[in-house]
């Protein structure tokens, strides 16, 4: 009986994804054994077009990292949707559109021209930007367009399962793993992560107060913080109650607030808000000058709330941009 | 109403506005029963409290084709529930500035103090904020996301020019059934 076809598909991400299925270790030889890998650019070499000679859902699943922001991502998402029975988005950026989708906030051409041409580190007199198709010498080559908007995967194509985390744990990729070739699969739609907030698993729990009373927001470089207590407790913008949980506190253990990046429970339909909405609550002033003073000190909403969501989030990007063509 | 008229030259603002139960609704409720006249744009959705105004609902109603929101709770000192309008009032110092960096003005969110006796203050403030609104024109939100995602046709394309080329849109399709590198 021939294996099982697996293909790992990259796009908008910074490759911690990847280093997630290397981090299987061990395992990932028994992951080796009993699939046939067609595609995985980082790590092997295979050709698109070997990928576009397979027959339609002939890859059993597709496990894709990264947010959709160019057109060779749309269309590789697009293609490996079609060769494929599942596709997963795996980790933040595809799930939620993680921190690619800050660029959300801001007009492709600024981002360009920051780039390629006010970059403190760049050196570019000329102020060449690639173009998307070149000819030289009767050769024409061509390279991907940057879309205006960086997506989520389920923006792009149909998706049938979720893998949340920036990057998923090597024990949640192994249960998405285990349960496709086991068939013992969810209901289509479902996120491969516990649906319970972060606080959950979090070892500070037990030091949460009933009401928090936020006095002062202070940011984790600002001061000592206590390495047992909880974060909001200490005035820490911490993410964990909007949160899903799942990678089992490796923030909040390690001495760091939650950032958000394994996105909302099933019962958070936009978890900047949601968070924005519990922390802002408890904070101690009733008077609107005491409150601007104390929500001052969370600088920026938008970065802190949406780190890893802005893609998925309500408004999904700043909603005055100019148009482009 | 549909999405669509959002830029005709038949545009009324239209403005979700969420009244608890205690103060605000029965304010409207009083405005009523008073034979006041004013805007007809506001669509109100009673809740309990000011309080249980999750800011995720004023995002969604916002992406779902409103151009305001108005809120009103009880005066402060006088919510039913102790606390809950001061719960909302901080919510919205940091809701305005997010829907600011997202580029929604703020002048189109509002929240308002209106007690059960005020039924003339429901009157002045829905007509303010309609003609604010007004002023600010269509936010035309459902329509934007479908101007965003009219980028994305880059695939449709490229497998039409293949199937113009081949007469097939994936040309070895089903030749190979493994494939080595």
């Amino acid at each position: 009986m021939p294996k099982p076809k697996v293909a790992f598909y990259w796009c908008a991400s910074c490759g911690g994804c990847e280093e997630t299925v290397v981090d299987l270790a061990e395992d990932i030889l028994g992951v080796v054994e009993v699939v046939d890998i067609v595609l995985w650019p980082v790590a092997m070499d295979f050709k698109y077009k070997d990928i576009e000679a397979m027959p339609d859902k002939s890859i059993v699943a597709t496990l894709l990292n990264g947010a959709i922001r160019s057109t060779e991502q749309e269309e590789m998402a697009k293609l490996l949707r079609r060769k494929s029975q599942f596709l997963i988005a795996y980790g933040a950026c595809a799930v939620s559109g993680g921190i690619p989708a800050m660029a959300n906030q801001f007009p492709r051409e600024q981002i360009l021209k920051f780039n390629y041409e006010e970059c403190p580190t760049i050196v570019n007199e000329s102020k060449t930007r690639p173009q998307v198709s070149f000819t030289e010498e009767g050769r024409e080559t061509t390279l991907p367009a940057l879309h205006n908007v960086v997506r989520t995967l389920d923006q792009v194509v149909d998706v049938d399962y979720y893998v949340p985390g920036c990057p998923p744990t090597p024990k949640l990729t192994k249960a998405a793993i285990t349960a496709l070739l086991e068939g013992k699969l969810p209901p289509k739609g479902s996120v491969i992560a516990p649906d319970i907030a972060l606080c959950d698993e979090c070892p500070r729990k037990e030091t949460k107060p009933a009401n928090l009373s936020i006095e002062e927001f202070r940011r984790p470089h600002q001061f000592l913080m206590d390495p047992e207590k909880c974060f909001l407790a200490q005035g820490v913008v911490c993410m964990g109650p909007a949160t899903r949980s799942g990678c089992e506190a490796a923030c909040t253990k390690g001495g760091m607030p939650c950032t958000g990046c394994f996105g909302g429970t099933s019962r958070v339909h936009d978890q900047g808000m949601k968070i924005m909405s519990s922390i802002a609550a408890n904070i101690v002033p009733k008077d609107e000058a005491g409150i601007s003073k104390v929500l001052a000190g969370i600088p920026d909403p938008i970065g802190t709330f949406y780190r890893y969501g802005l893609a998925k989030s309500t408004l999904r990007r700043k909603v005055n941009l100019p148009k482009e063509a | 109403m549909s999405d669509t008229n959002v830029q005709s030259a038949s545009w009324e603002p239209r403005i979700v506005a969420f009244f608890c139960n205690w103060c605000t609704y029965t304010a409207a409720d009083l405005a009523g029963v008073s034979r006041m006249k004013y805007a007809p744009n506001t669509r109100v959705i009673r809740l309990m409290c000011s309080g249980r105004v999750d800011p995720q609902f004023v995002v969604d109603a916002l992406s779902k084709g409103a151009d305001g929101v108005l809120i009103g709770g009880c005066h402060p000192g006088d919510c039913h529930y102790v606390e809950g309008n001061y719960k909302m009032l901080r919510r919205f110092d940091i809701l305005k500035r997010m829907l600011t960096d997202m580029g929604i003005e703020p002048e189109r969110v509002r929240l308002e103090w209106i007690s059960a006796a005020e039924g003339e203050k429901v009157k002045r403030v829905v007509n303010e904020m309609v003609e604010t609104v007004q002023k600010l024109g269509p936010l035309g939100l459902p329509q934007k996301f479908n101007d965003w995602d009219s980028e994305m046709e880059h695939f449709a394309q490229h497998v039409a020019a293949k199937e113009a080329a081949t007469g097939c849109g994936c040309a070895v399709h089903g030749k190979k059934e493994t494939v080595n590198a």
